[in-house]
């Protein structure tokens, strides 16, 4: 996996209080979702976006990348549960859950998805302890930002 | 389908006592008395087949899904006692998970602060299940874990699945969607949730709830109260379980193998050439490297994946199928190898196929498939085909075996 653009890194922030942004939200209307996840927050800026590496209380990390319009074009979430999706999420919670559930409607079985809709790809993965995922809409990718950039 | 069977009670009386008590089946670890045609105490036939979805109304077979069946008693009894086919076994979870609509027993409810009824919402990769927990005496092969703690899935009295449940993903709730009668999770976990789960507060990931009147809220639940990996409350061959089936080749209608309990405890559950790999105690995951590249702690072996699910087609150079982008449909069957690297540095080849799951999966009939695979970006999900023609060991976490002590996977 690449990291060019991780290792570009600009400038590491302090931010003072969590944010919980939504896939494809604006990052100046997140601030009332800020209680939501009690955790640490680490912000670093790259040339093309701004990642918030947010470490909930859960035990959940979540990254956040934020297109220099302020908006969430990818989010990515690791831990030993589930993250709240719906929050992650935002408005494309019920495209996810309905491409999941067409997906499964055709056939049976268990196991990671990968969702990709012209408008919206999800990735989940993982086990019982061992959650790991990302959700990115390609359209929003600014300039330079590939989809294996997020990670 | 009509077959949401309970086969009624399994009445193998083992042990010829007085006036024909009807037994759980198997009898206890380590008493039972063995009959002339019974396999050893600790061994559960498993069978992978279109599984009990396959038939109407449902018409919708499963595919590389190790059934089997357990016998369920009401905690304490010998004759209020039920048998359940159509459970998953399941190597990426733990604990058993029986759906509601196949349970005809009254079995006692797990009550929490205020004895509120607790509830759970277990989390699996791509969806959730929301039910009772209860408890049940557990019959499997000669092995009893009594006063068990289970998921009542789909229970019609806690109809109202939280948010915060289905925010981890779309419920399963019932035969058509979980297209089984249960899970049967037999991973390296001990329990579903761990210390996690025993805490209050904003730090507690929610998978168990109690549910007053009032209206359900996460609640901070033991250890002891929590649903286990049933090997665990074994008397004896307690510490993992081996997961054995036949090679295959393509698609096949069923095949049957062995779900063996213990590692090391008997004469017919040694590790003998197998090698041990370690896992990350935290993750469950080891590292598998793929045409040069190395996956790191992203890596594990699940039964109850119905794939080998790894990386994506941009890194594979492999198409996913048209209208199902969930598997790989390659125009020939590709033949691939990578390398499994235990925390313990041990490693090992695999070699595996990619066949066109199109192709594969073209017979309804067919409840086994080898070859079958699709995307699972960043690592290597090693489902059932890769048990096929293996034995596959689990260890659970914290306890001791002749290849040390678990968790770890060995084959």
């Amino acid at each position: 996996m690449k990291s060019r653009i991780i290792r570009s890194l600009l400038a590491i922030l302090a931010l003072p209080l969590p944010l919980v942004a939504s896939l494809g939200g604006d990052i100046t209307s997140v601030q009332s979702d800020q209680a939501k996840l009690q955790g640490t927050l680490r912000s670093t800026s790259t040339d093309s976006y701004t990642l918030h590496e947010i470490q909930a209380s859960t035990g959940v990390t979540v990254k956040e990348y934020v297109s220099s319009a302020g908006k969430v074009f990818a989010v990515t979430w690791q831990g030993a549960f589930p993250p709240d999706l719906r929050q992650l999420l935002g408005t494309y919670f019920d495209q996810y859950s309905q491409a999941v559930q067409a997906q499964r409607s055709l056939r049976h079985g268990r196991g990671p998805l990968l969702i990709q809709q012209p408008g919206l790809v999800v990735q989940v993965a993982g086990h019982a302890r061992s959650f790991w995922g990302k959700a990115y809409v390609p359209q929003m990718l600014p300039a330079g930002v590939h989809a294996e950039d997020i990670r | 389908m009509t077959r949401v069977h309970l086969q009624g009670i399994l009445a193998v009386s083992l042990v010829a006592t007085l006036a024909a008590t009807v037994g759980c089946s198997g009898g206890s670890s380590g008493g039972s008395t063995t009959t002339q045609s019974s396999p050893p105490s600790n061994v559960q036939s498993i069978t992978v087949n279109t599984g009990p979805t396959a038939g109407p109304p449902y018409n919708s077979p499963y595919v590389n899904g190790a059934f089997t069946s357990v016998t369920l008693c009401v905690p304490g009894s010998t004759t209020n006692c039920q048998t359940i086919s159509g459970i998953l076994v399941d190597t990426g979870s733990s604990g058993l998970r029986v759906l509601s609509s196949a349970i005809t027993l009254s079995l006692p409810q797990q009550t929490g602060s205020n004895s509120s009824p607790v509830v759970e919402c277990f989390p699996f990769v791509d969806s959730t299940v929301w039910g009772p927990v209860q408890t049940a005496d557990l019959t499997i092969a000669g092995e009893q874990a009594k006063s068990l703690p289970i998921q009542v899935i789909g229970s019609s009295s806690f109809p109202n699945v939280p948010a915060g449940c289905t925010s981890f993903g779309p419920a399963q709730d019932d035969l058509a969607l979980l297209g089984a009668n249960g899970i049967l999770g037999v991973g390296n976990l001990a329990q579903d949730c761990g210390t996690a789960c025993t805490v209050s507060g904003a730090s507690n990931p929610g998978l168990y709830y109690v549910c007053p009147s009032s209206g359900c809220e996460v609640t901070a639940e033991s250890i002891a109260n929590q649903v286990p990996n049933p090997v665990t409350l074994f008397a004896t061959d307690n510490n993992g379980v081996i997961i054995q089936l036949p090679s295959v080749s393509g698609a096949e209608t069923s095949i049957t193998g062995s779900l063996i309990f213990g590692i090391g405890t008997q004469s017919n559950n040694g590790l003998g050439s197998a090698t041990v790999y370690t896992i990350d105690p935290s993750t469950g995951n080891f590292t598998t490297q793929f045409n040069g590249t190395s996956y790191t702690d992203t890596s594990f072996i699940d039964s109850g994946s119905i794939a080998v699910y790894f990386l994506d087609p941009n890194t594979t150079g492999i198409l996913t199928c048209l209208d199902f982008t969930l598997l790989y449909c390659p125009s020939s069957t590709q033949s691939l190898s990578a390398t499994n690297q235990g925390m313990n540095g041990a490693t090992g080849t695999v070699n595996f196929t990619v066949g066109n799951a199109d192709t594969l999966l073209a017979n309804p009939n067919d409840g086994v498939a080898n070859g079958l695979a699709g995307p699972n970006p960043g690592g290597f999900d090693w489902g059932l085909p890769f048990f096929f023609g293996r034995s596959v060991y689990a260890a659970i976490e914290g306890s001791s075996t002749p290849g040390g002590q678990g968790p770890y996977w060995a084959y």
